[in-house]
């Protein structure tokens, strides 16, 4: 494909530092959270985006930003999509990086062809998918980075949300929710097997009765844990099997047999108390 | 018999046996099944999916929803092209594993559904298919 000759890299030699200086006063104005970004990285960001778009034209035209001579531009809106995404810039104001850059430079193209129509004309014509095309490119990388983002959350969150609880002095309980896969199990059950000798707990409940499915995989995890945890002195119950997931558990022919299972937390409560030798139930 | 809807699910990972299961659960409540047997057929699609996974490298699964008046039902066909199975009826047995899990896989997800068929070429790999009729 040939390079369209284009007047884009001359302009921005000519008027660079003016250039600038609209386009960040243009971006300061705007003014929604553009407050948290700095103006000196602002500033550096700007900049460098103008000496890689002049060069990127200079040598590769305006019609596709996927040609290799744009790569190092491509990176710095990555780099500053990235960024925003992370200090948590909502999408357009991502995008606004490159949209604003538009009004100082049409002002530009205009002083500086506006005697030739034809010319400004095909130039503006260019110079705006060029710049469409970019400010679509952060706001994929925007994307991307926010992903990535809640992605960590969520796992952040898979952690939390499995708290092991000292329900009494020597009880500890477990209640798992969601979805027991082997990364998460693994976490859970070692935080469990942790707390047990932390405390130095005699009984632990697991309580399943917010986790959906109980496969092989699943009770096998529960059933090492039992066995690890009666290595340490420690005894398990597990709660809150559910009756569709007794029924699966059966039909899957799961040997629970020796461990102690009951029908919910109370009542597993309640089984503890006795294993510690209390006859009575606390707060009686 | 009629199909009414396809859709497939690659299985690459952990994470998409958890998209299999919320799918075939998702499709389960679509068609009214019981709380118990969609329970059974999302356990089922999760050994099967978990099995193409560790042992056959890999698969994808079809899921297809069947129209049969009055029934309708849901077929799952789980293929991989793993090192297949040599021995179909002894993998088939409670308590078999090659790979270190409890062997209850294969014979649980059978118990669970109303049809179930392997086809299985060493070399080649495995295509499990099981139905559930409501
Ligand atoms: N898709 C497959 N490709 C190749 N081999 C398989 C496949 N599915 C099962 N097998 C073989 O059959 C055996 C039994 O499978 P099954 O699911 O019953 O037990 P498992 O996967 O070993 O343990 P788990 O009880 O956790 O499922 C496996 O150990 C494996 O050797
Ligand atoms: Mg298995």
């Amino acid at each position: 494909m040939a390079v369209s000759l284009t007047h884009l890299p001359r302009i921005l030699e000519r008027h660079g530092d003016a250039l600038l200086a609209d386009w960040i006063r243009e971006q300061l104005q705007a003014k929604s959270r553009t407050g948290a970004i700095k103006e000196g990285e602002l500033r550096e960001q700007c900049a460098e985006f103008l000496r890689l778009l002049r060069e990127a034209t200079a040598k590769g035209g305006t019609s596709d930003v996927s040609r290799p001579e744009f790569e190092p531009l491509r990176e710095l809106l990555a780099n500053v999509s990235r960024s925003r995404g992370v200090q948590g810039f909502s999408p357009s104001e991502t995008a606004k990086f490159v949209f604003s850059f538009k009004r100082p430079l049409f002002m530009r193209l205009r002083e500086e062809l506006g005697r030739d129509a034809v010319a400004l004309a095909d130039e503006t014509w260019a110079v705006t998918e060029l710049l469409d095309e970019l400010g679509l490119l952060t706001t994929e990388t925007y994307q991307k980075t926010r992903e990535a983002v809640i992605a960590r959350q969520q796992e952040e969150m898979l952690e939390l949300s499995t708290p092991v609880v000292k329900l009494w002095d020597g009880i500890l309980a477990l209640p798992m929710i969601g979805t027991l896969d082997s990364n998460r199990t693994q976490v859970v059950m070692e935080t469990l097997l942790e707390k047990i000798v932390e405390t130095g707990s005699e009984v632990a409940i697991i309580d399943i009765t917010g986790v959906p499915t109980v496969d092989t995989l699943v009770a096998q995890h529960l059933m090492k844990t039992v066995a690890a945890a009666r290595l340490m002195g420690a005894e398990c119950i597990i709660s809150g099997i559910r009756p569709a997931i007794a029924q699966t558990i059966v039909h899957l022919a799961i040997d629970l047999g020796n461990v102690i299972t009951k029908a919910n937390l109370a009542d597993a409560f309640k089984t503890a108390l006795d294993k510690r030798g209390m006859a009575q139930v606390p707060g009686r | 018999m009629p199909v009414l809807k396809e859709e497939t699910v690659a299985i690459g990972s952990d994470a998409d046996v958890v998209l299999v299961r919320q799918l075939v659960r998702r499709r389960a409540q679509e068609l009214r099944f019981s709380l118990v047997d969609q329970t059974k057929l999302v356990t089922a699609a999760s050994e099967l999916a978990r099995n193409a996974l560790e042992h056959g490298r890999g698969g994808e699964m079809l899921l297809q929803v069947l129209q049969d008046p009055p029934r309708s039902g849901l077929r799952l066909v789980f293929a991989d092209q793993g090192p297949g199975i040599a021995n179909v009826e002894l993998a088939m047995k409670d308590g078999y594993t090659t790979g270190g899990g409890l062997g209850l896989g294969l014979g649980g997800a059978k118990r669970l559904v109303n049809e179930f068929a392997v086809e299985s070429t060493p070399g080649k790999g495995t295509r499990i298919t099981v139905t559930k009729w409501h």
